[in-house]
């Protein structure tokens, strides 16, 4: 029941926030978009604890609303464009491309959530998930172990793709250093 | 006792979690209506926040006052003890004044975006081996994650206020706190390796209720314990991750002498200058429970949380948290504030790099001890 309530808030802030980001009376506003966007990543946050993904949902909070998005809102606040800047909005090709591909997104999401009631495992309840994982699903130790063992090699190969990201980026903004 | 990096096998620490003597239990567990629980708990937190508050800000008046030789505040109360509860009930009696041109969501929000994390952060706290609010395995990531959200809520100010002054001070104020979280959570980290033992320390040893549990570094509760366990505090073993945590906490709290954001000689009072009666006391309130939390995490870290001969573990507790916020207080009003390109390079030219090093040193330190 609870879990059902939280799901059902957790679940409309996070649509309703991400509409804001996008939506047109909203998105004239860089700064509201981008706070919207901090809004729906905590909604998002939610679902994961909910899904007993707990190290996710902190990492969530941590690093997407609390780091990068600051770094999103400290770009607006120095490139400070007016309506004149951004433009105006984007062509109807555009958007219809636009439509097109949000009504595959959701055609596809749709079959998923109609087929995956059947891929719980046989006997399985979905009112206890606890039961559904392993014992310490979603812990740091948990995944952490899965990270550095079972994943070592793409989690290192991430590490030197950022790496090549960041020598890039200084590269690029100091040409003559 | 070796290494902490070895594999941690998941049953194991499920079970240390779940065992009785392990953890400190949580508030919940002693009332048995769990939503009455946390009620009482968010109060009983809110109550003490307010004390904090009333109390630091007493406590700063009279401590810059002997440095500069002055008296401090004398009327109200005994040593002028009751001076911020008379200006709290000023501030709650002044009119809220809503400037014409501002951006009414962000700026009526602010306050309660920079006020509602902080608050979240110290209910994550063991003050004593079953005495914490809410006890959970990533303490130490979820108090990091809500003290960050804070600036956040300082840029809604800053933007929020149509004003010139607010904007620079929010701007200084995220460039700061974007800047100083890295070297505050690499100096954390070299704790976290220290305070991790997945193969299970001996708790106790020596009595009849010893017993063996894994620990994990990222847990608040597991770092003290780590502590009580080797018999020493970590400040011992890492006196640089200590000094870079501290300079960069008072960073973050935007204090003197990284006070830039709020520099009143030149941007009247930063984010906050378009703020008034109780809007504006938030701000405050925010500031000085942020102090607790870095002062608490590094109570935690460092120095052993509850840990103390003699005298029981909340008040060792706070003895050490209240002796590092007399520390802050003490820098702010000796140091000059530092200019803008001083700042940025004391953190990326100096506390990173050796924030980084440490972390390699305490890596091998944690391989050795």
């Amino acid at each position: 029941m609870f879990e059902q309530v939280m799901f059902w808030l957790f679940g409309a802030g996070a649509v309703v926030t991400a509409g804001m980001v996008v939506a047109p009376p909203f998105n004239r506003n860089p700064v509201h978009a981008a706070l919207a966007l901090i809004a729906s990543f905590f909604c998002m946050a939610g679902l994961y604890m909910l899904l007993l993904a707990h190290l996710l949902a902190v990492l969530q909070i941590l690093v997407y609303a609390g780091a990068i998005m600051v770094l999103f809102l400290f770009v607006i606040m120095l490139l400070n464009l007016g309506d004149h800047e951004l433009g105006k909005q984007s062509s109807s090709v555009g958007q219809m491309i636009g439509l097109v591909a949000m009504a595959f997104v959701t055609s596809k999401l749709v079959v998923t959530l109609a087929t995956s009631a059947d891929s719980l495992p046989h006997g399985a309840d979905p009112a206890a998930p606890e039961a559904l994982v392993r014992d310490g699903f979603g812990t740091v130790a948990t995944v952490g172990d899965a990270m550095f063992r079972h994943y070592l090699v793409p989690f290192e190969l991430t590490a030197i793709l950022l790496l090549i990201a960041v020598i890039g980026a200084v590269v690029l903004a100091k040409r003559n250093l | 006792m070796s290494a902490a990096l070895h594999p941690a096998s998941a049953p194991a620490l499920a079970q240390a979690l779940s065992t009785p003597h392990s953890l400190p239990h949580t508030a919940a567990d002693l009332v048995a209506q769990p939503w009455l629980a946390s009620l009482l708990g968010v109060g009983a937190i809110m109550a003490f926040l307010t004390l904090n508050v009333l109390f630091l800000i007493w406590a700063e008046r009279k401590v810059s006052a002997w440095i500069q030789r002055r008296m401090g505040p004398t009327e109200v109360g005994p040593y002028g003890l009751f001076q911020t509860l008379a200006d709290m009930l000023k501030l709650i009696s002044k009119q809220l004044i809503t400037p014409s041109h501002v951006d009414r969501p962000l700026y009526l929000l602010a306050p309660l975006v920079v006020f509602a994390p902080v608050v979240v952060a110290v209910s994550l706290f063991p003050f004593a081996p079953g005495l914490a609010v809410t006890d959970v395995d990533l303490g130490l990531l979820l108090v990091f994650a809500f003290a960050g959200l804070g600036i956040i809520g300082i840029f809604m100010a800053g933007w929020g206020s149509n004003n010139k002054y607010a904007l620079l001070g929010a701007m200084r104020s995220v460039a700061q706190n974007v800047s100083y979280e890295i070297p505050l959570i690499l100096s954390a980290l070299a704790v976290v390796l220290l305070a991790s033992h997945p193969e299970g320390v001996t708790l106790e040893a020596g009595t009849p209720s010893a017993h063996t549990v894994p620990l994990l570094g990222t847990s608040l509760a597991h770092i003290t314990l780590a502590q009580e366990a080797q018999g020493y505090w970590f400040v011992l073993v890492q006196p640089v991750a200590f000094v870079i945590y501290f300079v960069a906490a008072l960073a973050e709290t935007n204090r003197a002498p990284f006070d830039i954001p709020e520099a009143e000689s030149e941007l009247v009072a930063g984010f906050h200058t378009e703020y008034s009666g109780m809007r504006f006391a938030m701000f405050f309130f925010a500031e000085y429970t942020n102090m607790l939390v870095v002062s608490m995490v590094a109570t935690v870290l460092f120095l052993g949380g509850w840990d103390g001969p003699l005298l029981p573990g909340p008040v060792w507790f706070f003895l050490k948290t209240y002796t590092l916020l007399f520390g802050m207080i003490w820098v702010r009003w000796t140091w000059p504030r530092l200019r803008f390109d001083q700042l940025m390079r004391l953190c990326w030219g100096l506390l990173v790099p050796v924030a980084i090093l440490n972390l390699l040193g305490a890596a091998v330190l944690a391989e050795v001890l």
